[in-house]
């Protein structure tokens, strides 16, 4: 026991500072991947036809391909045309191309899930569009969309580990060095795992909290 | 007097199905006008080609004088000069009760926050339910979500107030007092258009009762006439079925 405290705490500088670009890399990819899946869900509901079918397009492209290919695709493929990215922009990319087009179609449902009566409303009060999907929509839907969402930015911290495979030097590479420096395997990936857990419930957590916060009057679903 | 609301003509068809066929009706100011009918006849639609939430396919909507349907027209200046209260209220249900009156105020008429809410305090006041301005829709019953739709299009200070069967997704307790401030608004000089079965809001506010059918006004009239001695059969008829179901001559102030 204490050897195995004495080598944790000998490997821990080094996986927090790796845990430091994960979260870098997590929080950039959750923020503007929300704010790309929210103009993709926009453009699908209220966007004419030539860019609601762009959006679809896109969105059904991207979710149906593996995040690693596209991963590989950005990193690796645009090198042979000229375009290279530093590996933590190439991650970023990545990662915020694919978990853009999953927060559209959450987003896309949140939207489509107020009652048109609620529309028909803003505009008869003399609301424009924009007016309505500012002050009328998206107050609701984006309450609405913050557990699917949730689940999402959950399995994007545990998606940043891909990154390894780009030599980004994030959490599970430092894991990965030290591991193949002192052979084990068990304790120093089981140290990632339980690092891994810890953020994923705080975070869990801190957005049950923001939820119960913003929750409308009368209006909740947790009794 | 002048005509304050005038339309002319109103064809609107769903696809094969037409079902405005030409109506033409005109308000003066001050005047109540309840438009009565079974359903499916297109009252509810010729409701929302007035402020053109259903665009017509013909004919024209004239509001004191300017154009309603003519392209260049502001439609979203025309809009918020014409009240609308919704059979199921439509309240925004993230907002509180005041916040759903003042939204129109502060976001779309540009006044400034507090101006917003004094006023919105105010319209909560005339429906009677200033004491639920912070209250959120879905902590009121339906009469009271009704009447803070009702302030919501009178905050808007229109020139013409739409209701399209305000009493007709209440529970039968409920109704009286939407009744009881419908008749007030009537009586304070608005403006109003309403399609209801209400016969008692009918009897004591309407000057002209109109009688749809089929995408047509079959018959129009003043009330005591109307309702003594129709013109045409349907309209007996149909007087009779709602009389059944509303009872008769109920005074509703």
């Amino acid at each position: 026991m204490i050897e195995f405290l004495t080598f944790f705490w000998r490997i821990l500088p080094d996986l927090l500072a790796g845990l430091q670009v994960t979260l870098e890399l997590w929080g950039i990819s959750v923020v503007f991947g929300f704010l790309g899946g929210l103009l993709l869900a926009l453009a699908r509901v209220y966007g004419a036809k030539p860019i609601y079918y762009l959006a679809t397009g896109w969105i059904e492209f991207i979710r149906g391909t593996p995040l690693l290919v596209q991963l590989f695709i950005i990193y690796y493929g645009l090198a042979d045309v000229g375009i290279l990215f530093r590996p933590f922009v190439a991650a970023s990319i990545a990662l915020i191309i694919n978990t853009s087009s999953y927060q559209a179609e959450y987003i896309r449902g949140a939207i489509q899930s107020i009652q048109s009566g609620q529309r028909v409303a803003a505009e008869s009060i003399g609301m424009n569009r924009i007016q309505m999907i500012r002050f009328i929509i998206l107050p609701q839907a984006l309450r609405i969309v913050i557990p699917p969402c949730s689940n999402e930015w959950v399995v994007m911290l545990k998606f940043t580990s891909l990154a390894f495979l780009v030599t980004v030097q994030e959490m599970m590479t430092k894991g990965e060095i030290i591991a193949n420096r002192t052979f084990e395997f068990l304790k120093v990936y089981g140290i990632l795992a339980i690092i891994y857990l810890i953020v994923v419930l705080f975070f869990t957590y801190s957005l049950d909290f923001l939820e119960r916060k913003l929750e409308v009057p009368g209006l909740g679903t947790r009794g | 007097m002048q005509d304050i609301l005038v339309t002319k003509n109103i064809h609107r068809s769903f696809g094969a199905l037409e079902v405005l066929k030409g109506v033409s009706l005109s308000l003066q100011k001050g005047e109540t006008k309840v438009i009565i009918g079974p359903s499916g006849t297109g009252k509810s639609t010729f409701l929302r080609c007035i402020n053109q939430l259903t665009p017509p396919d013909k004919g024209e909507v004239w509001l004191e004088g300017i154009e309603v349907t003519n392209p260049k027209t502001d439609i979203y200046k025309i809009r918020q000069q014409i009240g609308m209260v919704f059979q199921h209220f439509n309240l925004f249900n993230h907002l509180s009760a005041l916040n759903n009156v003042s939204v129109g105020l502060h976001r779309v008429k540009k006044l400034e926050k507090n101006e917003a809410k004094r006023m919105g305090l105010e319209a909560l006041d005339r429906v009677g339910i200033r004491d639920k301005a912070d209250s959120y829709p879905a902590e009121l019953s339906g009469g009271q979500q009704q009447r803070v739709g009702i302030a919501r299009a009178l905050a808007m200070n229109p020139k013409v107030v739409l209701f399209d069967e305000p009493t007709s997704a209440l529970d039968p307790e409920l109704i009286g007092e939407v009744l009881e401030v419908m008749i007030k608004v009537a009586e304070e000089g608005m403006t109003i258009l309403a399609v209801t079965h209400e016969m008692g809001f009918a009897r004591s506010c309407a000057e002209e009762i109109i009688f749809m059918e089929k995408g047509r006004i079959l018959e129009q009239g003043d009330p005591e006439k109307f309702f003594t001695e129709p013109e045409q059969e349907r309209t007996k008829e149909f007087l009779h079925k709602i009389t059944e179901l509303y009872g008769n001559s109920k005074e509703g102030g």
